[in-house]
C-alpha cells in the first residue's frame, strides 16, 4: 500500500514540474493520436454518410463488415501494418517502420471504422426524418450527404470522440509498429508498459493519470459544446 | 417562377400503387386544372396521402403514369413544393431553413436573405429570422414549414393535412395563408380531415375511399348532392364500415 502512495506523491510531483521526459512523451502521444484521429474523420464520415443515405448493391454485407472492424484488436492491426511498411514488404521502400508516421497509419486503421459505422447510424436516424422534406425540395443524394454531416455536426463529434478514446488508449498497434524508441516513437501507452515491467512505476503512474486526466477534458469540453449546441439549435 | 409556363394541368393515367401484395392506390385517373384549390377528402386509409406522394414524385406508381405538362428543358419538380403533417426542420435558424431551399432552386445568394425574410414576415414570424427552427413550436414550426414552400413561389403546392394537430387559431392563420397563396396564382392540392376546413378552402372534391377515386365534384355539388353513397355517408360523419355492412341485406342488427 505505501508503494502506491509513494508512486502516487512521485508521479504528481513529476506532473507538476512538468518533467521534460513527461511532456514529450505526453506531447508525441497527442500529436500521433489527433492526427490519426483527423484522417479517420475525413475518411470515416463521408464513408458513414455515403453507407447511410446511397442503395448499392452489397451495401447490408458491407456495413456488417464495417461494424465488424469496430472491434479490431490493435495487436493484429499492428501485425499487418507492420507487415506492410517492414523492409521487405510492399510500402518498405518508405522506411516508415518504426516511426511516428508508422503509428499513425496504424490508428487510422483502427479508428476509421469507429467513425464510420456510428456515423452510418446516426446519419441514417437522421435521414428518416428528413428524407420526404428535403426529396420535396428537390436535394440530390450527394447534397443531401452535406446537408446531414452539416446538421448532425455535433452529434457526431461523439463518434469522432469514441475514435480518440479508441486511438489513446491502445497500446498494442503502436508498440508493435512504433517500437517504443525513446524520444522517438515512444508514448503514454506504450510506455506506461514499459515502466510498468521495469518496475518504475510512479512515472508509469503519472502517465496513466494524465492519460485519464486528457480522456476527461476532451470528453467533457465535447460534451458541453453539444449540450450548448441542444439548447441553441435544438439538435 | 410563376411567370414561367404552367406545368398544369397534371394528368394521372391508371395510376396504382402496390407495396408487396397490397394495392395501396387503385387504376386513377384524373386531369387536374390550374386555378382551382383540389381538397382530397376520405377516411382514414383511403391513401390520400399516398396520392399526394404520387402526384409531387416522392413515390413512383408501380403502374400508370404521372404526366405533368412540360418539356424536357424544364423539370417539374423545381415549380412545386409541399408542406406536410409534421413539420421538418433543419437544425439552424428559420431563416436558414428558407435560404436553404431557395439555395437548391438554384436562387441567386444576394436574393436569399430578402426572400427569406420576406416570406417569414408574411407567416408573421418576421422576429424570428435568427432564431434556431427547431426550438419554435409546433404550429410556429408549420407556419415556418408554409413560408418555405411558399418562398419557392411555386405553380403548385402540395399540402398534407397541414392544421391536423393544430388549435383553432393556428388553423385559422395557416388557412388564411393558404388562400393567400392561391390567390397569388398557386394551385392548391390538399388533403384534410377537417371538413370545415373542406368546404371553406375547395373549389373542388376528390373523394378517395380504399384507394379508389369514387367521386370527383366541384366544392358546391359535392357538399350538398354527394353522387356516391359512402361519400354521402362520409359527409353525414357516419363510420365507412357499418355504412357497408347496413348496405348488404341480411346484416342488420336484431334490435
Amino acid at each position: 500500500m505505501n508503494d502506491i502512495w509513494a508512486a502516487l506523491g512521485a508521479a504528481f510531483s513529476m506532473i507538476i514540474g512538468l518533467d521534460s521526459d513527461l511532456a514529450e512523451i505526453v506531447g508525441l502521444s497527442m500529436q500521433v493520436s489527433l492526427m490519426a484521429v483527423g484522417i479517420a474523420t475525413l475518411i470515416g464520415l463521408p464513408t458513414g454518410a455515403a453507407l447511410a443515405l446511397y442503395r448499392f448493391k452489397g451495401r447490408k454485407p458491407l456495413i456488417i463488415v464495417v461494424n465488424a472492424l469496430m472491434g479490431l484488436p490493435p495487436v493484429v492491426v499492428g501485425l499487418l501494418v507492420y507487415l506492410m511498411l517492414s523492409r521487405s514488404g510492399p510500402f518498405g521502400v518508405f522506411g516508415l517502420l518504426f516511426t511516428p508516421s508508422a503509428m499513425i497509419i496504424a490508428q487510422v486503421i483502427l479508428v476509421t471504422p469507429i467513425v464510420a459505422a456510428l456515423s452510418r447510424q446516426l446519419i441514417e436516424n437522421m435521414w428518416e426524418e428528413y428524407e420526404e422534406q428535403l426529396m420535396s425540395l428537390g436535394v440530390t443524394k450527394h447534397g443531401a450527404a452535406l446537408t446531414l454531416l452539416w446538421d448532425g455536426r455535433f452529434s457526431l463529434l461523439t463518434t469522432v470522440l469514441a475514435g480518440f478514446g479508441r486511438a489513446s488508449a491502445e497500446v498494442g498497434a503502436v508498440m508493435i509498429v512504433g517500437g517504443n524508441i525513446d524520444h522517438v516513437t515512444r508514448v503514454m501507452t506504450t510506455s506506461i508498459a514499459l515502466e510498468v515491467s521495469k518496475g518504475d512505476l510512479p512515472l508509469a503512474l503519472g502517465l496513466g493519470i494524465i492519460l485519464v486526466a486528457l480522456s476527461i477534458t476532451v470528453n467533457g469540453a465535447a460534451y458541453i459544446i453539444r449540450d450548448v449546441a441542444r439548447q441553441r439549435q435544438g439538435a | 417562377m410563376n411567370n414561367m409556363a404552367s406545368i398544369l394541368p397534371l394528368t394521372l393515367k391508371d395510376v396504382s400503387f402496390q407495396v408487396t401484395d397490397k394495392r395501396l392506390i387503385k387504376d386513377i385517373n384524373i386531369t387536374l386544372e390550374a386555378n382551382k384549390s383540389t381538397i382530397i377528402l376520405g377516411p382514414n386509409g383511403a391513401g390520400k396521402s399516398l396520392f399526394l406522394r404520387l402526384c409531387h414524385g416522392l413515390l413512383q406508381p408501380t403502374e400508370g403514369k404521372v404526366q405533368w405538362n412540360t418539356t424536357n428543358d424544364h423539370d417539374p419538380k423545381f415549380f412545386q413544393s409541399m408542406v406536410f403533417q409534421r413539420p421538418v426542420m433543419l437544425r439552424r435558424s428559420a431563416g436558414a431553413n428558407i435560404e436553404y431551399a431557395l439555395k437548391l432552386h438554384d436562387i441567386p445568394k444576394e436574393q436569399r436573405e430578402p426572400i427569406a425574410r420576406d416570406a417569414l414576415k408574411r407567416m408573421g414570424l418576421g422576429r424570428f429570422y435568427g432564431h434556431p427552427a427547431r426550438v419554435l413550436s409546433f404550429g410556429e414550426q408549420q407556419r415556418l414549414a408554409i413560408a418555405r414552400a411558399w418562398a419557392l413561389n411555386p405553380q403548385v403546392l402540395f399540402l398534407d393535412e397541414p392544421s391536423a394537430s393544430l388549435d383553432p387559431a393556428a388553423t385559422h392563420s395557416i388557412e388564411s395563408a393558404i388562400e393567400a397563396i392561391r390567390d397569388s396564382g398557386t394551385k392548391i392540392i390538399m388533403t384534410t380531415h377537417d371538413l370545415g376546413q373542406a368546404k371553406r378552402l375547395a373549389d373542388e372534391v376528390l373523394f378517395l375511399h380504399r384507394g379508389r377515386l369514387l367521386e370527383y365534384a366541384p366544392a358546391k355539388e359535392f357538399f350538398d348532392h354527394p353522387k356516391n353513397d359512402l361519400a354521402q355517408a362520409f359527409l353525414k360523419g357516419e363510420l365507412l364500415w357499418w355504412k357497408k355492412k347496413e348496405l348488404s341485406p341480411g346484416h342488420m342488427g336484431s334490435t
